[in-house]
C-alpha cells in the first residue's frame, strides 16, 4: 500500500498517531468558471477531532466528498498514506476508500436491510461479492459488528430493519458502519443536522469517543458552532470556498465568527 | 470476547428464512420439471439453432417490394385502434363510474364489476375469434374485440381511481347544494381526469399493438398481411412488416407521451 | 387539484402554449377518428346480421360438452407451464438489460438507449407474432410458445425493473461507494434491497398477464390451451369451445386472486 518513492516526511510519524491527510491547492468547479472550492491547503493530523464550520453552500460537503473521491476534484492533491488520492482510479481508489470511513447527514442506510446487514456493508470493500451474496461474512467481522453495536448502544437491534429506527438510532448505525471499515480516518458530513439537540450531543460524543479510543482522526462538517466548540480539538472555518480560520476552539473569537458567517460574505 | 457457545445462542447475525428457501427449492424443482415437459432439451435447442440460422438468413435483407400492401394493412390497423379506443373510452367512462363503490350502491357496482372482470379475463384475440365467427371477417370484428378489451382495462382502473378520490372535496361541492351530475362534474371529474387521460393514452398504445395481431385470426389490419407472408415463407416480407410495426409503435409512444404531458 | 382550481382553470391555470397544445390534441383526435370512421372498410350486411349470428353462437354453445373437459385440463396445465417458465426466462433476461437501462446504475447514454430499444422491440411485437417467429425456429409446440412469452415479456419487466432501480435512494448507494464497495457489491447490498419489492411485484404482475397471453398461443401452433380451442373451433363444436372458454375464465380469475393475496403478503 505504501510506496516508498512517494512517501514523504508526513507519513513517517510512527504508529502512535495515524497518517496525516494533506490537501494541497485543492479546487473544484462543478461548472467551469464557478469554483466551489478555491485552492484549499489543509493538513489534518493523525488524531483529534477537526470541525469544519461555515455557512451553507460554502463547499464543506464538497471538500469532504473530494477526500474520498465521491466528488472528483478539478485540480490539486490529496496526499494520504503516501498516495495522491486525487489520482487514484478503479481498485486502488476503492482500496483507499475502505480506509476512510464516512458518516452522512441523512444517515444513508440501506433502509430495507437489517441493522446487522447495514453494519456489514462497511466490510464490502474487503469481502468478495460472492460471500456478500450468501451473507457469508467472516466470523471476525460479525463479532466485531456485535461489539460495535454494544459500543454505540444498540445491542439487541441486529435484526431490526433500518427503516424501523429513529433518527438518532440510524445515525448510530451509520457511525458503526463507518467504524466497521476499520478506517484510518473518519469523515462526517453534517452528522447532526437532521437530529434534535440532545441526540446531536450524544452523536458528537460518540464520534469523539470512538475516534479517541481507536486513535482515528475525525473530520466533521458542522453547522452548529456550539457543538464544534465543545467537541473539536481544532476548528477550520470556511467561507466562499476558502479556509478563513484554522486554530483551536479556544482561540475562536466572535470576530472570527463574523469573518466566517457575517456581514458582506452573506451577500456574496 | 465472550465464549463461543454463548455467542452462538444469542448472536445470530442473520436469521435464516427457511420458508423462502424451501419455496425457492420447490420452485427450482418445478422449473426443471416444467421445462422438460415443454420440450427444453439439447436436441430441440440444436435443432432450433440450426433452423433459426436458416430462418434469419431468409429474413435478411427485409423486402419492401410489397410496400402498398404493407401500407394499406398498417392504415387499417391504425383505423381499428383509433375507432376501438374512442368507443372503448366513451363506454368506459359510465361503466367506471357505475363500478366505483364509494359513489354507487352495491346492487349497481356488483354487476358492473362482474361485467368488467368478464371483459378483462379473455385475451383480445379470443374475443376477436368470437366476433369473427359472429360478424364475419374484416376490420369490424377487430374493432369490436378491442372495444371489449378497452372497456375492461380502462373501467377497472378508472373505478379504482374514483375510489381513491378525496371525499372531502365531493362533500364541499355537495354542500353548495349541487345536484348529482353537478357533483360528478365539479367534485369527482377534476380529481380523476388526468389519470383517466393517462389510462386512455396507455390503452391507445395497447390497442395499436393488438390491432397488428387481430388480423391473424381474421380481424383485419396488418396481421392478415403478416400471416399470409408467413405462410408463404416470404420471411423477408415478414421482417419488413415487423420493422414497420416497431417503428409505428415507437412513434405512437412518443405521441401519447406528449399527450400525457399536455394534460398533466 | 382543488375544486377552486378546477373552476378557474380555463382562464388561470394554462398558458397560451398549453391551451394551444390541448386544442391541437383535441383537433388531432377528432380528425383521426373521423377519417378512420369514414375510410374503414365495413360490410354493412354483416353488421345487420350480427345480433342473430351472436344469438345463434350462444345457443350452439349450450349445453356444454363436458366430455371435452379432460383434454382441456391437460392443455390448461401446459398453459400454466408455458406462462411460468416463460416469465422466469423473461425475468432472467430482463434483469441484466434492466441494469443497463437504469441511468443511475449504468451512467452511459448510448448503453441506456440501446437497452431501451431492446425493450421497445420486445413490447411492440405481439405475443402471437413472437409465437409465429419461434414456431418457424423450433417447430410447432409449447417450446415455441414459452420462448414467445419470454421474449414478449422482456420489455415490460425490464422497463419497470429499470424504473424501480432509478427510484432507489442514492444516499445509501453513496454510502456503500464511500466504504470502498465494488460495483457488484453495491448492486447486491444497495440497489437490490431497494428494488426487491418492486421486482417481485413486477414478476407476479407479468405472470398474471402471461397466463392470459399463453392461452392464445395455440392458435398458431405454439402449444397450450389455445390448441384445444383451435381444434374445437375448426370442427365447429361450439359446446366444446364453451368448455375451453370457461376453463380459461376460471384459471384467469384464480391467477388474479393468487397474485393479489401474494402481493399483499409480500409487500
Amino acid at each position: 500500500m505504501l510506496t516508498p518513492a512517494t512517501a514523504n516526511d508526513v507519513t513517517d510519524k510512527g504508529d502512535a498517531a495515524g497518517d496525516a491527510l494533506v490537501l494541497r491547492h485543492l479546487s473544484k468547479e462543478y461548472r467551469a468558471g464557478v469554483p466551489v472550492l478555491k485552492d484549499i491547503n489543509l493538513e489534518i493530523p493523525g488524531s483529534g477531532l477537526t470541525a469544519i464550520i461555515g455557512p451553507s453552500g460554502t463547499g464543506k460537503s464538497t471538500l469532504i466528498r473530494c477526500i474520498n473521491r465521491l466528488v472528483q476534484p478539478t485540480s490539486g492533491e490529496i496526499l494520504y498514506g503516501g498516495q495522491d488520492l486525487a489520482k487514484l482510479g478503479g481498485a486502488a481508489m476503492r482500496e483507499a476508500r475502505r480506509r476512510i470511513g464516512m458518516v452522512f447527514q441523512e444517515y444513508n442506510l440501506v433502509e430495507r436491510l437489517t441493522v446487522m446487514e447495514n453494519l456489514l456493508c462497511g466490510r464490502l470493500g474487503y469481502v468478495s461479492a460472492w460471500r456478500v451474496w450468501l451473507r457469508r461474512f467472516p466470523q471476525r467481522d460479525i463479532d466485531h459488528a456485535f461489539s460495535l453495536l454494544e459500543a454505540v448502544g444498540l445491542a439487541g437491534f441486529e435484526n431490526r430493519r433500518a427503516d424501523a429506527l429513529s433518527g438518532g438510532q440510524r445515525q448510530r448505525v451509520g457511525i458503526a458502519r463507518a467504524v466497521m471499515q476499520e478506517p484510518k480516518i473518519i469523515l462526517a458530513d453534517e452528522p447532526t443536522s437532521s437530529l434534535d439537540p440532545k441526540t446531536s450531543v450524544e452523536i458528537m460524543e460518540l464520534l469523539r469517543n470512538l475516534g479517541a479510543e481507536r486513535n482515528i482522526p475525525v473530520v466533521v462538517n458542522i453547522h452548529n458552532v456550539e457543538l464544534a466548540r465543545r467537541f473539536a480539538t481544532r476548528i477550520v472555518g470556511m467561507t466562499g470556498g476558502r479556509v478563513v480560520y484554522d486554530g483551536s476552539p479556544g482561540d475562536l473569537t466572535d470576530k472570527d465568527l463574523n469573518t466566517i458567517y457575517g456581514g458582506e460574505n452573506w451577500l456574496e | 470476547m465472550s465464549t463461543l457457545d454463548q455467542t452462538a445462542a444469542r448472536r445470530r447475525a442473520f436469521t435464516p428464512n427457511w420458508p423462502a428457501r424451501l419455496f425457492f427449492l420447490a420452485f427450482a424443482i418445478y422449473l426443471v420439471y416444467a421445462a422438460s415437459r415443454l420440450g427444453f432439451n439439447l436436441e430441440r435447442m440444436s435443432y432450433g439453432l440450426e433452423h433459426g440460422q436458416r430462418f434469419l438468413a431468409r429474413m435478411f435483407p427485409p423486402s419492401f417490394a410489397r410496400s402498398e400492401l404493407i401500407i394499406s394493412g398498417i392504415v387499417e390497423s391504425l383505423q381499428i385502434a383509433i375507432i376501438a379506443s374512442f368507443f372503448g373510452i366513451v363506454l368506459a367512462l359510465p361503466v367506471g363510474f357505475l363500478a366505483a363503490r364509494n359513489l354507487m350502491p352495491v346492487w349497481i357496482t356488483w354487476p358492473m364489476r362482474a361485467f368488467v372482470a368478464l371483459c378483462r379475463s379473455f385475451h383480445p384475440i379470443i374475443v376477436a375469434i368470437i366476433f369473427v365467427k359472429a360478424i364475419g371477417f374484416g376490420a369490424l370484428a377487430g374493432v369490436m374485440a378491442l372495444i371489449v378489451a378497452s372497456v375492461g382495462f380502462i373501467s377497472k382502473l378508472f373505478a379504482e381511481a374514483i375510489e381513491e378520490i378525496s371525499l372531502k372535496q365531493v362533500e364541499a361541492v355537495r354542500a353548495t347544494g349541487a345536484g348529482f351530475f353537478a357533483v360528478l362534474v365539479m367534485g369527482v371529474l377534476p380529481q380523476v381526469l388526468p389519470r383517466f387521460i393517462g389510462f386512455s393514452t396507455y390503452q391507445l398504445d395497447s390497442n395499436l399493438r393488438n390491432s397488428t395481431m387481430v388480423g391473424i385470426v381474421g380481424g383485419g389490419g396488418i396481421g392478415a398481411t403478416l400471416f399470409t407472408a408467413y405462410q408463404r415463407f416470404d420471411f423477408d416480407v415478414v421482417l419488413a412488416i415487423l420493422i414497420v410495426i416497431v417503428g409505428m409503435i415507437m412513434v405512437a409512444e412518443i405521441v401519447s407521451g406528449w399527450a400525457r404531458r399536455v394534460f398533466q | 387539484m382543488t375544486v377552486t382550481e378546477a373552476l378557474h382553470h380555463d382562464w388561470q391555470r394554462f398558458t397560451l402554449a398549453q391551451k394551444l397544445s390541448r386544442y391541437a390534441f383535441y383537433l388531432a383526435s377528432v380528425a383521426a377518428l373521423v377519417i378512420s370512421l369514414r375510410t374503414i372498410e365495413v360490410i354493412p350486411e354483416f353488421l345487420y346480421d350480427a345480433p342473430t349470428q351472436m344469438a345463434d353462437l350462444i345457443t350452439r354453445m349450450w349445453p356444454l360438452d363436458w366430455t371435452y373437459l379432460q383434454p382441456t385440463l391437460t392443455a390448461l396445465i401446459e398453459t400454466l407451464h408455458i406462462a411460468t417458465v416463460g416469465t422466469f426466462l423473461a425475468v432472467l433476461m430482463a434483469v441484466p438489460i434492466g441494469l443497463l437501462a437504469a441511468r443511475n446504475v449504468t451512467p452511459s447514454a448510448p448503453i441506456n438507449l440501446f437497452a431501451k430499444f431492446v425493450f421497445v422491440t420486445s413490447r411492440s411485437v405481439n405475443s402471437l407474432i413472437w409465437a409465429l417467429l419461434f414456431v418457424a425456429v423450433f417447430g410447432p409446440g409449447p417450446l415455441a410458445g414459452t420462448m414467445a412469452i419470454a421474449f414478449r415479456s422482456i420489455g415490460f419487466t425490464g422497463k419497470l425493473f429499470a424504473e424501480a432501480l432509478e427510484e432507489a435512494n442514492m444516499g445509501s448507494i453513496e454510502a456503500l461507494t464511500a466504504s470502498g464497495a465494488s460495483r457488484f457489491s453495491t448492486l447486491l447490498m444497495g440497489y437490490w434491497p431497494q428494488a426487491r419489492p418492486a421486482f417481485w411485484s413486477i414478476a407476479l404482475f407479468r405472470w398474471d398477464i402471461n397466463i392470459r397471453e399463453s392461452a392464445v398461443l395455440g392458435l398458431v401452433g405454439a402449444g397450450g390451451i389455445g390448441v384445444a380451442l383451435e381444434t374445437a373451433m375448426s370442427l365447429l363444436y361450439w359446446d366444446q369451445v364453451a368448455v375451453v372458454l370457461l376453463a380459461i375464465f376460471a384459471v384467469v380469475v384464480l391467477a388474479e386472486i393468487i397474485v393479489t393475496t401474494v402481493r399483499t403478503r409480500l409487500i
